[in-house]
Order: C-alpha cells, then structure tokens, then sequence
C-alpha cells in the first residue's frame, strides 16, 4: 500500500512538474477552462442567491385576511379563534392594526402621508398559512373565508410564488444544460492537451512500454496532469465568481433595496465550492482517460 | 531458455526478414548473433522481446510462446528481460540516476530499495560519480554503459544487446563488451547481435544471411 502511494504520488509529482515546465502554456489552458467553467459556477451562484431571496420573503403560498375597517377587536379575535380550530390551516398570524400603523410610521418615505391621516386607515388582518398549499385548495379556503363575518377582503398571494418558482426551475434548468456543455467543452480541451503533452513524451511513453511499463503506469502521470487542469480551472473558475460577487454586491444590493427587499450578493457556499472544483477535477481527470486510451488502443 | 521454432517474419510487402529459423539458447549462455546489415539481427531480438511477433513459427522463453501473449501479459514478460537498443532509447530530460530508475519503478520497486539498486547498477558500469548528469553530457560511451545499466538494474535473466558498441571506438568497445562479459559470468543469459564478434570471444556464434542461419 505505502509502495502503491509512492507511485501515485510520484506520478503526481511528474504531473505537477510538467504543468509547471511551460508556464505561459499552462495559465492560458487554465484560464480558458477556467472562464468555461464560470459561467455555469457564476449561474449557480445566482440562483442560490434568487433562491435565498425567495425564502427570505414568502416563498410559501399564503392567504391574507382583512378585516373590516369597522369591525371591533372582538370580531378579529373570534376570527383568529376560528382560523386556529380550521382543520386545512397550519398556522396563523395575527397582525393588530395598531402594529401595522407603527410599521409603517417606520418607514421614512411613507411617515408623512400616515400622520396626516385623521385614523388609523388599516384593518385588522391575519396571515394564514394553509396545510394544503396546491391552488386549487388555496382558492377553496379563501372563497370560504370570503364569507365570514366582518372579513372584508381575503387575498391569495400564491401567484407570485408559482411565477417565481417556474422562474428558478427554468434557471436551474438553464445552470444545468449550461454546466453539461461546458463540461463536454472541458472534456474536449483536456484530450486536447493531454493529446499534445502525448506527442511530446512519445519516446518515454516508447521507452516504458519496452522496459515492461503496463497502460496503467503509462497513464499514471497523464491523468494526474489532466486532474491538476480540471482542478486549476475550477480555482480559476471560483476565483472569477468569487471576483464578480464581490463586485456586484454593492449594486445588487441597491437595486434590490428599491423592491423593499434585502440582499447581501454571497459567491459559492462550501458545497457548491466543493462541488465546482470536484466536477472540474473529474472531467479533466475524464478528457485525460479518453486521450490516453485513444493513443494506447491505436499505438 | 529460448527456443526459435521453425520462426519467419515477412514485413509487408513481402521482404523477409527471417525465414525459417531454428535454434536454441541455453540458460546461461553467451550467444553472439552475427551478420551483415539487414541480416535479420534486429528482428530476431525484437521478436524475443515481442517488440514484434513472427509471421510463421513460434518463438519460445521459458516454455512460453511469446507470440501468443496478450497486450497485459507483454509487460511482464519485458521486466524479465534487460534490453540495450540500438539507439540506446534513453531519455534526454531525465538524468543517468532517472534513467536507470524507470525500469524499477515501472516494476513496483519500492523508492529506497530502488535508489539502492539504480546506484548499484551505476557503478557496476564505471558511472557512480556521474549520476546526476543528463545523457547529452555524457560521451558515447557512457551512454552506452548508461543504456547497459538500464537494462540490468531490473537483474533479468537475460540480456539481449542490439549493436551495443557500435560507433564506438575500439578501446571504449573492448569496455563495453568487458561488462557483458561480466554480467554472463554472473549466469546471465547474453544474446549480442553484433557485427563485431570479435570482442565476444567465448560465446557461441549464430551467423545470419538474409534472414537465415549460415553454418
């Protein structure tokens, strides 16, 4: 075992030293794989964020109830009585008129249009998350809320959500297809390269194969260059999303904040990080296994 | 230790290199395969090697028909026997010390027992305080002695040279062979194809002519 791990580590060895012997060559082919492989990283890193930007606002389907504007603190409180016994609720929040005024006092843009009002102008209202959260069941409970006493208005905010979600599925579809094709593209530029580094170690490939080399030791240092390109590519390619986060964060930021909402632009938490520079690594490892058993199979 | 059966090799498009050779060689034994450019001598140690493989007959070593053996089994069969090419085949970006190691780590040596082994074979042929150097710094000569220390640091049973003191001159050749020579009396079995026989004396001659064996 520890002889078998000398070896690996020799080919490895063999491999870094052969990356490092052209290192103008080296960066361009890294970089090339690099910027490849950002673009499904960098949609990847977005999608997360849109993601995390829907479940900070509602990402689940919700039924808001108001009340009448007249309607005393007892109606609401049987209201809220009666949600809470429904059998198709899961829960239920309670929002006081009061607390409603005094969040939007907070808000500096509309602080002068409500204390200029002569009365607190909301009702009552309630957020009523269903058990059943399919529209179809949606719509049921709020038409037989509609009929209650005292609500004036109930209104189902599941459209949004569906919108969104078939937004972030097509993203991720697209992230998908566009890792598959620059995956592929990888693949392509690693049999390249190992093709070419093949054609410049011909004669020690010819030397070990009649001093009794087997493919797998002939392979060895080919495959160990191909992961060292996948892998550097990745870093490259992290590198590069990592780069355009901290860039765009600031901008984001602002824009969103337009839309009442917040968003701190975060680049590739540590699973996808992980996974980029694997995915790299395998299909660099992968292009360098196809070249090799092309050569060996015709040779 | 290698028997020749009845052995022919025609290259496309029909020149026979061998034709209808038989022989045997002996465990331990010094041959000396003579002949004219083009006489067959290359083919003939390329088909021992299975660097080739017969058109007709059966090259055997050790009982093994070697032209029978699968694409895996070939190495195993090359690590048991030490090779010096014509041309040397050694590699010009890797120094004497490199060279000599790849047999062994193509065989699995363990790193130390193959340090061990790579400066043992070095000076065995007069090259321990040159192990550092690459093969464009070395003379003929040691290179020659470099491509021998290749071919024995695995100690094979058996030694196949092809022109091993070719473009050398005659005092570096009589060293040359000397080593050979050195490797045999340890129970090394030698095959030489040489134009040069001379530098060999003791060893049985095979004479080569246009692919067959001349008495």
């Amino acid at each position: 075992m520890k002889v078998w791990l000398a070896h690996h580590q020799e080919a490895a060895r063999l491999a870094l030293r052969r990356l490092t012997a052209a290192p103008l060559n080296s960066l361009l082919s890294l970089l090339a794989i690099g910027v490849a492989l950002a673009l499904p990283a960098g949609g990847q890193m977005l999608l997360a964020n849109a993601l995390h930007l829907a479940g900070t606002t509602s990402a689940v389907p919700q039924i808001s109830i108001f009340m009448a504007a007249n309607a005393e603190r007892r109606a609401a409180t049987e209201i809220e009585s009666r949600l809470t016994r429904y059998s198709g609720v899961k829960q239920v929040q309670f929002l006081p008129r009061e607390d409603t005024l005094a969040r939007m006092k907070a808000n500096p843009g509309l602080r002068d249009v409500i204390e200029a009002l002569p009365a607190n102008p909301f009702p009552d209202a309630f957020v009523v998350t269903a058990k059943d959260d399919r529209p179809e069941a949606m719509e049921k409970l709020a038409v037989e809320f509609r009929q209650w006493p005292k609500v004036e208005h109930v209104q189902l905010d599941s459209s949004w959500v569906r919108r969104l979600d078939a937004l972030l599925k097509l993203g991720r579809t697209a992230v998908m297809l566009l890792g598959a094709l620059l995956g592929a593209g990888l693949i392509a530029i690693s049999f390249s390269i190992i093709r070419m580094q093949m054609l410049t170690h011909r004669a020690e490939i010819e030397v070990s194969q009649l001093l009794g080399a087997t493919d797998g030791f002939i392979q060895r240092p080919f495959l160990y260059y191909g992961l060292l390109l996948g892998l550097g590519g990745g870093i490259v390619a992290w590198l590069l999303v990592g780069g355009a986060a901290l860039w765009l964060r600031t901008p984001l930021s602002e824009l969103v904040r337009l839309y009442d909402l917040t968003l701190v632009l975060q680049t590739l938490d540590a699973r996808d990080s992980a996974l980029l520079l694997g995915f790299a690594a395998g299909l660099g490892w992968l292009g360098a296994m196809i070249s090799m058993r092309q050569h060996l199979r015709q040779g | 230790m290698i028997r020749f059966d009845r052995v022919s090799k025609r290259y496309p498009p029909g020149v026979d290199a061998l034709s209808d050779l038989s022989f045997d060689v002996a465990e331990r034994e010094m041959v000396v395969i003579g002949g004219h450019s083009g006489a067959g001598k290359s083919t003939l140690l390329k088909l021992i090697a299975a660097i080739e493989k017969s058109t007709g007959g059966a090259v055997l070593v050790g009982g093994q028909n070697v032209g029978g053996l699968s694409r895996s089994a070939l190495p195993y069969l090359r690590r048991r026997i030490g090779m010096v090419f014509q041309d040397q085949k050694l590699l010009f970006d890797r120094n004497a010390f490199e060279n000599v190691m790849l047999p062994l780590s193509i065989a699995g040596f363990p790193p130390r027992e193959a340090a061990q082994r790579v400066r043992a074979a070095l000076e065995k042929v007069g090259l321990a305080n040159r192990e550092k150097a690459l093969p464009v710094m070395l003379s003929g000569g040691e290179q020659q002695r470099l491509a021998i220390a290749r071919a024995v640091v695995n100690r094979p049973s058996m030694l196949l040279a092809d022109e091993p003191t070719a473009h050398l001159d005659s005092e570096t050749a009589a060293d040359v062979a000397r080593i050979f020579h050195e490797f045999h009396d340890v129970g090394v079995t030698v095959l030489i194809a040489t134009y040069a026989g001379d530098l060999f004396p003791g060893a049985r001659r095979l004479q080569l002519d246009h692919g067959k064996l001349v008495p």
